[in-house]
């Protein structure tokens, strides 16, 4: 059974923890279409959390389309999601831009606020989904 | 009232409720007015003394009010009894009885009702030995076994005074989640009362705040933390009408300010969504700032509530 975590510290809310990791697993491959979610029981017992908080995820993985509830069985996942391989050329992009940032004189803190900026610009539009 | 909200069912409303306990003493509780509906898990916070524990004997049908009215599932709360559980705060047990003798009371005290192997597996949880004694547990292992009867009577409505406070951090996270796991497959209504926020916050969907004997905030947590922003500036606070400032500092050269926002927030105040944590404490280091009630949080009118 898929198994979440959940990091009070994080500051980022619960059922958005819950969005996040599901679609982490399936980046990765540990969930693949067919595979059931643990039931809000389950969820819940393993984290105490609301049973509330669950549905609320689940119902955001349904609209993105990624899970689908199945009346009475539980909810499975409809689709994987595709990552960015290891050596892919995105990567290589990347890491060619962070060098020529360091070279500029920019810090870690500098830089990952700068990527997180541009992160917030460009997918703004997906709200609290991301 | 809606088919829905006939179906969703009210757990508890209060009307005008007050409480005073002997002559001398000022009121315990005064002029509470709230409604939970059922089928939430519920937080009561608020600081020592606040009349936390005054709310939950009287919804128990434990003690009876001085003022006002209280319903619970629907009557009152000395008839609902079979349908409620309630764990106060000292987790009173029959020392001299073993665990075992403490589960088997349990279930002759609830015929028809008791689920013998879930309170039997929230004790083995706690690696105890049945053939223990009560007097020989230790704090948080009579709160083990007292949550133990209270799961398993399956009562609609759970009714626990600071149920976590001397539980270890494993222990509570077991029975949280057993909590949870319980409303989530029963629609058990619970209730909650801590004055440890970081505690509840993950586990309840809904809140009362109580403070000097009255219901500071009630409602959903989500709705009550949209109902405020958090802002900065460098006006002054007087500058924020009309908006209800509830509480209000100076920072540096301007003002931080929790309030409730009616109409738009003007220029020149950088606007934040406040936490759970921020909530509360501005409400309790302003006592005077006035009371909020969500809708559905609010009791119905006389009129509407049934004989």
């Amino acid at each position: 059974m898929f198994a979440y975590r959940i990091d009070r510290r994080s500051g980022v809310a619960t059922y958005v923890q819950l969005v996040q990791q599901t679609k982490q697993a399936l980046r990765l491959g540990l969930l693949e279409p067919g595979d059931k979610l643990p039931t809000a029981r389950e969820v819940v017992e393993a984290t105490a959390i609301n049973p509330n908080t669950v549905l609320k995820a689940y119902r955001e993985l349904e609209r993105e389309g990624l899970v689908e509830a199945r009346r009475g069985l539980g909810t499975f996942v409809t689709r994987s999601l595709g990552s960015a391989p290891a050596d892919s050329p995105l990567r290589g992009e990347l890491s060619r831009w962070t060098e020529r940032a360091r070279a500029a004189g920019l810090e870690r803190g500098d830089v990952e606020a700068l990527f997180a900026a541009v992160l917030e610009e460009q997918f703004r539009s997906e709200g609290d989904s991301a | 009232m809606t088919a829905t909200a006939a179906a969703a069912g009210t757990a508890i409303e209060a009307a005008a409720l007050g409480k005073t306990y002997g002559r001398r003493r000022g009121p315990a509780l005064d002029d509470c007015s709230f409604r939970l509906p059922a089928g939430r898990i519920c937080a009561v916070v608020g600081p020592n003394g606040a009349g936390k524990s005054t709310l939950l004997a009287l919804a128990a049908g434990l003690a009876r009010p001085t003022a006002g009215r209280l319903t619970v599932l629907g009557g009152a709360p000395a008839a609902a009894r079979a349908r409620l559980a309630y764990v106060a705060q000292e987790k009173p047990l029959h020392p001299q009885l073993s665990i075992a003798d403490t589960l088997r009371l349990g279930a002759e005290l609830n015929p028809g009702r008791w689920d013998a192997a879930l309170a039997q597996q929230v004790v083995e949880e706690g690696e105890l030995d049945l053939s223990v004694h009560v007097r020989a547990l230790s704090g948080g292992q009579r709160t083990r076994v007292a949550l133990a009867l209270a799961l398993g009577k399956r009562a609609e409505l759970l009714l626990l005074d600071e149920p976590m406070a001397d539980l270890d951090p494993l222990a509570r996270h077991q029975l949280m989640g057993t909590l949870m796991a319980q409303a989530a497959e029963h629609g058990t209504t619970v209730v909650m009362s801590s004055h440890i926020v970081g505690e509840l916050a993950d586990a309840c969907d809904h809140l009362l705040l109580v403070a000097g004997g009255r219901v500071r905030l009630g409602g959903p947590i989500d709705e009550l933390v949209a109902a405020h922003t958090l802002v900065t500036g460098r006006g002054s606070a007087a500058e924020l009408a009309p908006h209800t400032v509830v509480e209000s500092r100076a920072t540096g050269r301007g003002t931080t300010a929790l309030i409730r926002p009616a109409g738009a927030i003007a220029a020149g105040w950088e606007a934040q969504e406040p936490s759970l944590e921020d909530l509360l404490l501005a409400h309790l280091r302003s006592p005077g700032a006035p009371a909020l009630l969500t809708p559905e949080a609010a009791p119905r009118a006389e009129s509407e509530v049934p004989a």
